[in-house]
């Protein structure tokens, strides 16, 4: 009994900004997947439309900052006819565990999707213990 | 006490002819599609033609099926997400499954001509106006 599993729409959220922005334009906040493997924790966020030139990662003690900007100049001679989503750019900020390996982040982009993976620190990776 | 010097009358206005534009627009008005669904689409108008743009973010391009036929056109396909093998997930925001849309442009529309591209999880389609659809201007001899 599997039933196809369909996709519903996803409104997207706003960012509720806690501090002003220097851009003009709405900012949205990226839909985010974070997973856990043996060695490092990955971050997968969906920016459709933002070019991997126009991603700006920073990290500031263990502060993560990320946000992607959209160049409105595709759009410049574009009458819209109807319209169902809004266009804008992205952020969001994370609380890293000091757990990290702040220096060894990898980042890059396909399809619309920021992959961050944030190795574990050498001390807190998981060590199977063997019983005598 | 900040005061606000636009006029709420106009902005009214604006909203009511907005929301007008919507119901009557050629594109979801009296046709079999409906609106919302997957992927949610923006049309735009570009010196006479048409495009359609949806965000298909984290979709791999042969997983995008795009089908014309006369003035139907058809947007289906597969979103998988990949965790890898033995990952535990510690926050699920993205969405995973299958999209189909189909809607039909309230012109006649060149099949050959339509062209798609993805890009950075966008997905534009430009829909050119078939030749013998297009308004000519005829010469009183």
């Amino acid at each position: 009994m599997s039933k196809k599993q369909e996709l519903t729409p996803q409104e997207k959220k706003e960012l509720d900004a806690r501090e002003e922005k220097t851009v003009a334009g709405k900012f949205y906040v990226p839909g985010t997947d974070i997973f856990e493997t043996g060695d490092a924790i990955t971050m997968a966020m969906e920016m459709p439309g933002v070019n991997r030139e126009n991603i700006d990662i920073k990290l500031e003690k263990r502060q993560l900052s990320v946000q992607g900007h959209i160049d409105f100049d595709n759009y410049d001679d574009f009458k819209p006819v109807y319209t169902e989503y809004n266009v804008g750019h992205f952020s969001r900020s994370f609380t890293l565990s000091s757990e990290i390996d702040t220096e060894n982040i990898n980042a890059s982009v396909a399809d619309g999707v920021l992959t961050l993976v944030l190795p574990k620190a050498r001390e807190t990776q998981l060590r199977k213990i063997q019983v005598n | 006490m900040v005061r606000l010097f636009t006029n709420p009358i106009d902005n009214l206005l604006t909203l009511q002819k907005a929301l007008a534009d919507t119901m009557t627009s050629d594109w979801f008005g009296s046709g079999l599609s409906s609106r919302g669904g997957v992927p949610p689409i923006n049309i735009f108008q570009q010196d006479g033609e048409y495009a359609i743009i949806a965000e298909l973010p984290g979709v791999d391009r042969k997983d995008i099926d795009i089908d014309v036929q006369r003035n139907r056109i058809r947007i289906s396909g597969q979103k998988q997400v990949d965790y890898g093998e033995g990952a535990s997930v510690h926050r699920r925001e993205r969405q995973t499954g299958a999209f189909d849309r189909t809607f039909a442009t309230p012109f006649a529309l060149d099949a050959d001509k339509v062209k798609a591209e993805y890009n950075d999880g966008i997905l534009a389609l430009s829909l050119p106006r078939a030749e013998q659809d297009k308004p000519r201007s005829i010469n009183i001899s």
